[in-house]
């Protein structure tokens, strides 16, 4: 057979998986990371991601088009985004509930208005094709690169640059490390986070677009397996940092195509626990790079979660 | 009441006694009004959701009631779903007093399910009594070990507990389905991997003239006693402390890092009795099955309940009964399962939306009444 | 034909429950007169519009939703705990249902037949040949299809598409359902050439999108050219196949209209048959048989219409064995066969058709099967 390609197909595949499972976890984190450094948790990115994946496919099949879909995914998430940022905007309310009582509601909203959508198929978002170069189809196919991944690496570069070197960029941080020279230069946190939180919503209803749209590219109630929850999760893995985002949601989706991939080379025992391995791997990681001395270095300063 | 005159000097607006009494009531009041006003405007904003998709709000609610709350069928149902629920939200509500937020309750109930079923298959033949011990100790330290290794890797590794947890949970849940379809896999399980099935002579049974099992008992007691060490020992108060301020806590003398972890064990063991009860009293085998959820829903129960133990009972119940009511709406009025997810949703978040309003309101805050 | 196993007991008690039926319209008849009209419930563990097994049945459901007398109450993903439990019994109290079937596997024990003996006046009849005259009550039932031979269909025509001689099957769980389906695809195409080998990747989980889609991209990978499943939901697997250019055997229900071009034939329920007949039984008082099964040849198993990809070899030789299969007695499990470990399942002479009770406890995968069971 010309185009076996043997054990060759493990790493491929990694490779593959991380670049095509990756991009939900790229999207979510990012938005969470802005969200996060402003001093806000949303913890209900997984019901925006669904509500996302949803609005997308729905807006798909009904236009034609997937980049109106993209669009008014983005503009439904920023809506969850405006809510919870106004709801904790009252003294007194606790961000990480009111994102789960978000998550609920954006689950619950895309699994009622969603139904209709379960059978119709959606158009996908178009893929670029960056392994032309190769004779060898399961290169091409690793390679075949959504567009919105190549989004998410650009988002993921220049987020970490603005952060560093722009005035929005030190504005959230400064919201985010301390509330009260904040406000002694004039800013409004509450009108910030609100910001922050919105732009981050919208980001996590992109990566819901992708699940829809492109892979595994098909609306049902079971898209989402956790994505939007793990990669809130990956935002303090990451320390906040962009690109750490970018980097951790690549090694998460490289080790989710681990199991697949090493039944179809014949190893094939205990495939739950390769199943698990995104999972162990992180928290083996955690482990290691944490230590009781420096207690979440780069964490920002006004989060609930790391106080 | 509120608009006392205004006064420099508070007078006694009646006999001492009952002034103490009317106090008394207005401060305790307030945790009860205000949650119950947001149900009500939660209801509210449902209705209208139900009135734009040209739905009545009235048909719903009166499902609601029917088949969550008014009969002593709908009222049963709502209390065995409730049962899981208890347990689970204390592993989120116990180490909430410590400024911990612990999601991984999931996998501390599948593994004390898997623990119990598989010491209860071990230990066959021995009496009741023993086997059920053992069941529910081999769960709780099961679930323990999970959750307290959670509360270690934070206290003395500074790994993020949310993490962490949420980690582990996917990693219990992998394990468990390892365990069930290998080592512990009964042969005869063909088409439905389970471990063996616990000998119908240990299965845990319902309490006498009703139709829901024992769990329901312990879990009202286990909140009951939580709430006790919270409220009323110097655990608890250490607990509270050190929740407010690690440091503060250190310097004082606590022991912060026992305390965490202790903390988080019970939390966990808590939640590996819900799996034992799962296993012994419904499902009768540890399987796939076992990760219904009940760890996830445990976390929405103690947030509304604003991680009191006593809270999430009421909780519990309430969560319960639209649950069971769920069934009844779908199949009358043609709306998807989803509805009560929506309906959830809106409810909470009204409910977390009135935390802005407590000490607002002067009637509930007794030195308040006489000044202007 | 279906195998009918209807003790004494069931008789008379079916008798009874259609005499209380009765005697809501005629009071002072005395034998079992034609139930006016009767509730039927139907549970799914998953949503009933998944291009899968719950949609299957809801299809099912959806037919005799046309006939007079027969109200449907439906619920759709309910778990296997006590919801499922709680379901039925909401199901019995508020809406009257006299006839219950709760169709995912995992419904059966304990929480079937817990409600069996709680309301020994309701019938219920599950999804997956579990029950048994000796062990469970008589209230019960099941009703099951042999849908192997459907894969072994899919397998013939797989064979006659496939060009890299490797074809590929997403699976769920290593359970005797799912290894024999797997083995009658690989047989099928064996059938055509016997050089054909199939690779076989299990998720763990019944439904989970990702995970699909990434053992689909896996299998392809892999040099596989024509990939099947058996997981709840085939669409993620269909549609990940067909884009990456497989041809794609349906499961459960028809996929066809997700990939018009890439669909080759699809092994469907046919839940119809069933659930018509068992209405029937209950509107004319009649008792229901405890114990259905049934293939091809009794309507129970449907194909999905061949599609463009099929050639004509193909297709001759898949209505040829379609016939073959209708006459009854095919057997796709006949010696000399060994598994993939070596160890011989059947000498040769020996044959299982698809009603043999042994293929209910399959724990292997024939030899050709890349994978394995554990």
């Amino acid at each position: 057979m010309e185009n076996d390609i043997g054990l060759w197909g493990v790493p491929l595949a990694v490779l593959g998986g991380a670049i095509r499972v990756s991009t939900p976890f790229i999207f979510v984190s990012l938005g969470e990371a802005i969200t996060e450094r402003s001093g806000r948790i949303n913890l209900g990115l997984e019901g925006t991601l669904v509500f996302g994946a949803m609005a997308a496919y729905a807006v798909a099949v009904e236009t034609g088009s997937p980049w109106l879909g993209v669009l008014a995914a983005m503009v439904a998430g920023s809506g969850f985004g405006l809510l919870h940022g106004w709801i904790c905007s009252f003294p007194r309310v606790n961000d990480i509930a009111v994102g789960i009582a978000l998550m609920l509601f954006g689950m619950g909203l895309a699994f009622f208005f969603g139904k209709p959508y379960i059978q119709p198929s959606a158009p996908n978002l178009p893929a670029i094709p960056l392994g032309d170069w190769s004779s060898i189809p399961q290169v091409r196919a690793a390679l075949n690169v959504n567009a919105l991944f190549v989004i998410g690496a650009a988002l993921a570069l220049f987020l970490w640059w603005a952060f560093k070197n722009t005035k929005l960029g030190l504005i959230v941080r400064v919201v985010g490390d301390s509330a009260d020279s904040a406000r002694a230069m004039g800013l409004s946190p509450t009108t910030v986070r609100l910001f922050a939180t919105a732009a981050g919503s919208a980001l996590a209803a992109v990566g819901g677009a992708y699940l829809s749209l492109y892979y595994p590219g098909s609306w049902n109630e079971r898209i989402s397996s956790g994505q939007g929850l793990m990669a809130v999760a990956l935002v303090i893995f990451a320390r906040w940092n962009p690109l750490g985002c970018f980097a951790a949601a690549l090694l998460f989706g490289g080790a989710g195509a681990l199991g697949p991939a090493l039944q179809s080379v014949g190893v094939t025992q205990g495939y739950y626990l390769f199943y698990a391995a995104p999972y162990i791997l992180t928290l083996v990681i955690m482990i290691a790079t944490s230590s009781p001395g420096r207690q979440l270095a780069g964490a920002p300063g006004e989060l609930s979660i790391t106080k | 009441m509120a608009d006392v005159t205004a006064s420099d000097v508070p007078a006694p607006l009646a006999p001492p006694r009952l002034a103490a009494a009317l106090a008394f009531t207005a401060r305790r009041a307030e945790g009860i009004v205000i949650p119950l006003g947001a149900l009500v405007a939660g209801m509210a904003a449902f209705s209208v959701f139900l009135l734009l998709l040209g739905k009545s709000p009235a048909q719903f609610f009166e499902l609601m009631w029917r088949g969550g709350f008014g009969s002593w069928f709908s009222i049963q149902n709502a209390l065995l779903r409730a049962t899981p629920l208890l347990l689970a939200a204390l592993c989120v509500a116990l180490p909430a007093r410590l400024g911990l937020t612990v999601i991984g309750g999931e996998g501390a109930i599948v593994l004390g399910g898997v623990a119990a079923a598989a010491f209860g298959h071990a230990l066959s033949g021995l009496p009741y009594p023993v086997v059920i011990l053992a069941m529910g100790l081999a769960a709780m330290a099961a679930g323990g070990l999970w959750i307290g290794a959670v509360g270690a890797l934070r206290h003395y590794r500074a790994v993020n507990e949310t993490i962490s947890s949420l980690l582990m949970a996917y990693i219990a849940i992998a394990l468990m389905n390892q365990l069930v379809e290998g080592p512990l896999r009964d042969p005869a399980s063909l088409n439905k991997p389970s471990t063996h099935p616990l000998d119908a002579a240990y299965r845990i049974g319902p309490m006498p003239g009703m139709d829901v099992h024992w769990g329901l008992a312990v879990g009202i007691v286990a909140c009951v006693a939580c709430w006790v060490l919270i409220d009323k020992t110097r655990w608890g108060f250490a607990a509270r402390v050190a929740g407010g301020n690690v440091r503060a806590a250190q310097i004082q003398g606590l022991a912060v890092g026992p305390l965490i972890v202790g903390f988080c064990a019970l939390a966990g063991a808590l939640a590996g009795l819900a799996g034992m009860f799962e296993v012994a009293a419904v499902q009768g085998s540890a399987n796939a099955s076992l990760a219904a959820g009940y760890g996830y829903a445990g976390i929405l129960v103690a947030f509304l309940a604003r991680q009191s133990p006593l809270g999430c009972i009421p909780v519990a119940f309430l969560l319960g009964g639209i649950a069971a009511a769920g069934g009844l709406i779908q199949r009358r009025m043609g709306l998807p399962d989803a509805t009560i997810l929506v309906l959830q949703g809106m409810l909470f978040i009204v409910v977390l939306m009135s935390d802005t309003l407590y000490g607002r309101f002067k009637i509930f805050n007794p030195d308040r009444w006489a000044r202007a | 034909m279906s195998h009918s196993l209807i003790s004494r007991r069931t008789l008379l008690k079916t008798s009874a429950a259609g005499a209380a039926f009765g005697a809501a319209g005629l009071p002072f008849s005395l034998r079992p007169a034609r139930a006016a009209s009767a509730t039927i419930g139907f549970i799914y563990v998953g949503p009933k519009d998944d291009y899968g097994y719950n949609q299957a049945h809801a299809e099912g459901a959806k037919v005799l939703k046309g006939m007079s007398g027969v109200t449907v109450v439906e619920e759709e993903n309910v778990p296997e705990s006590v919801d499922v439990q709680k379901t039925m019994e909401s199901m019995i109290n508020l809406d009257d249902a006299t006839l219950v079937f709760p169709t995912s596997f995992g419904y059966f024990d304990p929480h079937m037949l817990a409600m069996c003996k709680k309301f020994p006046d309701v019938q219920f009849r599950h999804c997956g040949g579990l029950w048994h005259k000796d062990k469970h009550p008589a209230n019960a039932g099941s009703y099951f299809g042999y849908i192997a031979m459907g894969q072994y269909l899919n397998g013939v025509v797989a064979g006659h598409a496939t060009k890299s001689k490797k074809i590929g099957f997403v699976a769920a769980k290593p359970i005797p359902q799912v290894l024999n389906n797997v083995n009658s695809f690989l047989l099928g195409a064996r059938s055509v050439d016997p050089s054909i080998t199939c690779q076989v990747i299990f998720t763990g989980e019944w439904s989970l999108a990702v995970k699909e889609a990434e053992a689909t991209n896996a299998l392809v990978d892999q040099g596989a050219d024509v990939i099947t499943c058996h997981v709840d939901g085939p669409k993620v697997v269909v549609q990940t196949a067909a884009n990456r250019g497989a041809f794609v055997c349906g499961y459960h229900a028809s996929q066809a209209p997700l990939a018009p071009e890439k669909y080759l034939t699809g092994a469907e329920w046919n839940w119809a048959t069933v659930y018509e007949m068992y209405a029937k039984h209950l509107l004319a008082g009649e008792p229901l048989p405890n114990f259905t099964r049934g293939g091809l040849a009794d309507g129970f198993v449907k194909m999905s219409p061949l599609g463009p990809g099929v050639s004509d070899a193909g297709r001759k030789q898949f209505e040829a064995t379609l016939a073959e299969i209708k006459k009854g007695g095919y057997a796709v499990i006949k010696g000399p066969l060994k598994d993939n470990k070596g160890k011989e399942i059947a000498a040769a002479g020996k044959a299982f058709p698809e009603t043999a009770i042994e293929l209910e406890s399959t724990g292997f995968l024939v030899e050709g099967v890349q994978g394995s069971t554990s």
